[in-house]
């Protein structure tokens, strides 16, 4: 009974506060798992960390402008993949320095937004809710742009899937299967985009990246198909997202400044240590 | 005016000229590399440390330096060179939300967040000029000394090899100048564009000349035009040095990219003149 | 220098061309050369040796083992038997090596005279001080490959063939003696090809350095070649051009029956499917000036 209470400290499941975060942050995973096991399969990592500071501007912008955060991380994320587009970022070569220069340019900006917003709004503590995220603080107002959010990006996945494995695989095969490889890329572009706003949202823009990638990752490592692995991601996702939560809820009274360790840091921590589990069989082997 | 030059400030310009000669040098070999996933990843672990030595009141830069050399260490052990590992990327995200973790502890959690990740040149003590020059000394002695090692082994690593050069060992000693850099640019122009300021003067000096060396050399100038004008209009609109910087960078890349294709242009128009001088059979000649 | 390739029908299993006595001069001697990569035999018992002056083609198709043999001998590859002997030793790097695939950036700011000069003093410490004898070396390596109005272009944006020549320089750079080439010919037009082909037969012949460059495509190399080394099942055949390249001589080195066909001056190796006890040689002539196209020993 103790441990019980240990573990799901009192008042965890009544809160209404734990209640949407769980509700938003199991949303969120479920969506962000079969994008991010595109993503690793494709080698695209580094463009789902681009977007994760790109949002981190668009994060800022909202906040001054007092719009959802959601809006502001998803507007930024796609406005950033066409700019990333335009300027040739599809192409490998230079490819990483374009990329990093414009991430350095939306963190700068990031930086004055904020500061602007604690001028303006005098609220302090912009950067650290944008850029590390405040999943307690997601009213339920957001609900139905997340669940809409959520949703669009699994149906791009959806409608390209096939052409979208294919190519993940071998741009080559599909471009003699005559899929329209822009389009295709413009799709999944697309479902990025939305899922990195959404995981920016659930544990702050700087740290989106996690959700997306580790769990993708890990389940990589344990099943074969892409249909399982997005179970396996699925699964991992939800359980960190989740228990993150119910950790930090318990953290309340931990030291040193007994106000609750924060839910990100517990994610993405708890995601790590799901990657590492999972290499564990090919680490033995070697 | 004034108090761009006061007391305090001195120190501010004089630590941050040494950054910026020492990240435009480091910045010029991460360019060559293509090592941008190192240099965009150093900073971040050296964050967590930045935001440990808060916590604990430790000196700043020993919490920097320390997390700095741990990410060269992982990076050096277990990257692939230039690519993206999915591991190294995790374990730097963690240890992102592992400094947030000790920000949160400690009662500047907003201000200190912002300092650490946008720069706060202002913060700068007459106590870090010393070692921030020793620091700054030895990475450009570092880069010096294996300055033909560090070319040869980014353009081509069979050649160096061939040579008896170890690229595997050019790396490391490549990966800790980055290390280096980061120290001692994350508290002046925070953590999250430590990245611009190494990458965006290379970006446009690397067109300015065909040389390596007056490459390096230009990209520190360049660098040194970007860290003092970041200051001056930092100072005066109090707006973060972080937004200066990581637009300078862009600056300098669409600069550096404009120059070629005018070049192009150039070279162009001069063989259609020729052309209409001589006749098309010159066009197929000149290159 | 040649040898008649001695066989032995009856074992099944020819033994293949022995080495030729390696004279105390030679260049580069290889002996019984083994590399074993991931279990499996890549080079099996390869000898052969090579001599200044002279050019030597290592023909075998993709995955034959011609990069691993080459990395044997520049010792950057770990073998699993047999001996690698470089001539009379001399100061200063004795091999120059043109690696297969060097990816230049056009936007890096190297010059071609900056990388020819890292194949002088690259591995030296310290900021390079370029006197004028050193300029004016670099300035007649470049010159030596018909490269000196490209000293100050940037490497990365040469065309292939010319980064080729660029890349052939620096090697030299240090007056090796032996010039290792890993397919050369790979990505170049048939112009290129012809340019680097007599080059390199150039080099070998002013500067008395042993040249050996892998190829797939033995044809561009027939004019200039005198020399083959012919890898196939990590196996080796070595010999002069006429002696190796030989239906008979290739069809105990591949173990499968293969056609040699001679055209024009031009040589099609065709591997069939099973061991067949007679070999073929179909040699097709002028047929411009004769009535009838001549036929040999089609059978």
């Amino acid at each position: 009974m103790s441990l019980l209470h240990v573990i799901f400290a009192p008042g965890l499941f009544s809160s209404p506060s734990v209640q949407a975060a769980m509700t938003v942050g199991g949303v969120v995973a479920l969506v962000c798992a079969p994008v991010g096991v595109f993503t690793v399969m494709r080698g695209q990592s580094f463009a789902g960390h681009a977007f994760s500071d790109i949002s981190a501007t668009g994060g800022s912008a909202a906040f001054l402008l007092g719009i959802s955060p959601l809006l502001g991380f998803a507007l930024m994320g796609l406005a950033g993949a066409g700019a990333m587009e335009a300027l040739g970022a599809g192409r490998h070569r230079g490819r990483d320095l374009v990329t990093g220069i414009v991430l350095g340019a939306g963190l700068g900006i990031s930086a004055l937004l904020l500061y602007l917003s604690t001028t303006v709004h005098t609220t302090t503590g912009a950067a650290v809710t944008v850029l590390f995220g405040s999943i307690f603080a997601v009213s339920s107002a957001s609900w139905p742009t997340v669940i809409a959010f959520g949703a669009a990006a699994l149906s791009l996945v959806a409608v390209v899937y096939r052409p979208l494995l294919l190519s993940s695989i071998s741009p080559d095969l599909a471009a003699a299967q005559g899929t329209r490889a822009s389009l295709v890329g413009a799709a999944y572009m697309g479902a990025l985009a939305l899922s990195v706003a959404l995981s920016a949202l659930t544990i702050g823009a700087i740290l989106s990246t996690a959700l997306l990638i580790g769990p993708a990752a890990a389940a990589l490592r344990l099943a074969k198909t892409p249909g399982r692995a997005t179970a396996w991601a699925g699964a991992i996702a939800l359980g960190s997202v989740w228990a993150g939560i119910v950790l930090a809820y318990d953290s309340y009274g931990w030291p040193p400044v007994h106000q609750g360790w924060p839910v990100s840091f517990f994610v993405v921590t708890l995601v790590l240590i799901c990657y590492l589990l999972a290499q564990l069989p090919a680490w033995r082997g070697r | 005016m004034a108090g761009l030059f006061s007391g305090f400030m001195v120190d501010t310009w004089f630590e941050a000229s040494v950054v910026a000669v020492v990240a435009g040098t480091v910045g010029f070999f991460v360019m060559l590399r293509g090592a941008t996933f190192a240099a965009h990843a150093i900073p971040q672990g050296a964050f967590t440390g930045a935001a440990g030595a808060a916590l604990v009141g430790a000196n700043s830069l020993v919490g920097v330096g320390t997390f700095s050399l741990l990410g060269v260490v992982a990076i050096a052990r277990w990257g692939r060179r230039g690519r993206h590992d999915v591991v190294i990327a995790l374990c730097l995200v963690t240890l992102l939300g592992v400094g947030s973790l000790f920000l949160s502890m400690s009662s500047q959690y907003a201000e200190q967040t912002f300092s650490l990740l946008f720069g706060e040149p202002l913060a700068v003590s007459s106590g870090d000029l010393v070692p921030t020059v020793l620091l700054g000394a030895v990475c450009i002695a570092v880069v010096v000394v294996l300055y033909r090692r560090l070319v040869l082994s980014s353009l081509a690593p069979e050649l160096a090899a061939v040579q008896g050069i170890r690229p595997e060992r050019v790396e490391l000693w490549f990966l800790l100048s980055v290390g280096a850099a980061t120290t001692l640019a994350l508290p002046i122009v925070g953590a999250l564009l430590v990245f611009s300021l190494m990458i965006g003067p290379p970006a446009a000096a690397r067109f300015l000349t065909n040389r390596p060396a007056g490459a390096i050399a230009a990209s520190g100038a360049l660098a040194l035009a970007t860290v003092w004008a970041s200051i001056v209009a930092s100072f005066f609109s109090n707006w973060p040095i972080g937004f200066f910087v990581g637009s300078f960078a862009v600056v300098w890349y669409v600069f550096g990219r404009e120059l070629v294709t005018w070049r192009q242009r150039r070279l162009r128009n001069g063989q259609r003149g020729m052309a209409r001088r001589s006749g098309p059979s010159a066009v197929g000649l000149a290159r | 220098m040649s040898t008649s390739p001695d066989l032995d029908r009856a074992a099944g299993v020819a033994p293949l061309v022995p080495p030729l006595p390696g004279p105390e001069d030679a260049t580069l001697t290889v002996t019984a050369l083994s590399v074993r990569l991931g279990g499996r035999a890549v080079l099996q018992d390869v000898s052969f040796s090579l001599t200044a002056g002279e050019l030597t083609g290592l023909i075998g198709s993709n995955g034959a083992g011609k990069t691993t043999l080459l990395r044997a001998i520049l010792g950057l590859q770990p073998i699993s038997g047999g001996k690698v002997h470089l001539g009379p030793r001399r100061a200063g790097r004795s091999i120059g090596y043109v690696p297969q695939k060097v990816v230049l950036d056009p936007d890096l700011p190297v010059r071609a005279r900056d990388l020819v000069q890292l194949g002088m003093d690259g591995h030296r410490l310290g900021i390079p001080l370029v006197p004028a004898s050193k300029r004016q070396q670099v300035d007649r390596l470049l010159a030596s490959v018909d490269a000196f109005h490209l000293a100050d272009a940037r490497v990365g944006a040469l065309s292939g063939g010319e980064q080729q020549r660029v890349l052939i320089a620096h090697a030299l750079a240090t007056r090796p003696r032996l010039l290792l080439l890993d397919e050369p010919l790979a990505n170049l037009d048939l112009r290129s090809t012809q340019e680097t082909v007599t080059l390199l037969a150039r080099i070998a012949r002013e500067q008395g350095v042993a040249v050996l460059l892998s190829t797939h495509d033995i044809n561009p190399l027939l004019p200039v070649m005198d020399r083959v080394i012919y890898l196939a099942g990590g196996r080796a055949a070595t010999g002069k051009t006429g002696d190796v390249v030989r239906s008979d001589v290739l069809s105990a080195l591949y173990g499968h029956h293969v056609d040699v066909f001679h055209a024009h001056g031009r040589v099609f190796v065709s591997v069939g499917e099973e061991h067949r006890e007679d070999g073929c040689e179909l040699v097709v002539d002028d047929c411009a000036g004769s009535s009838a196209p001549y036929v040999g020993d089609l059978r």
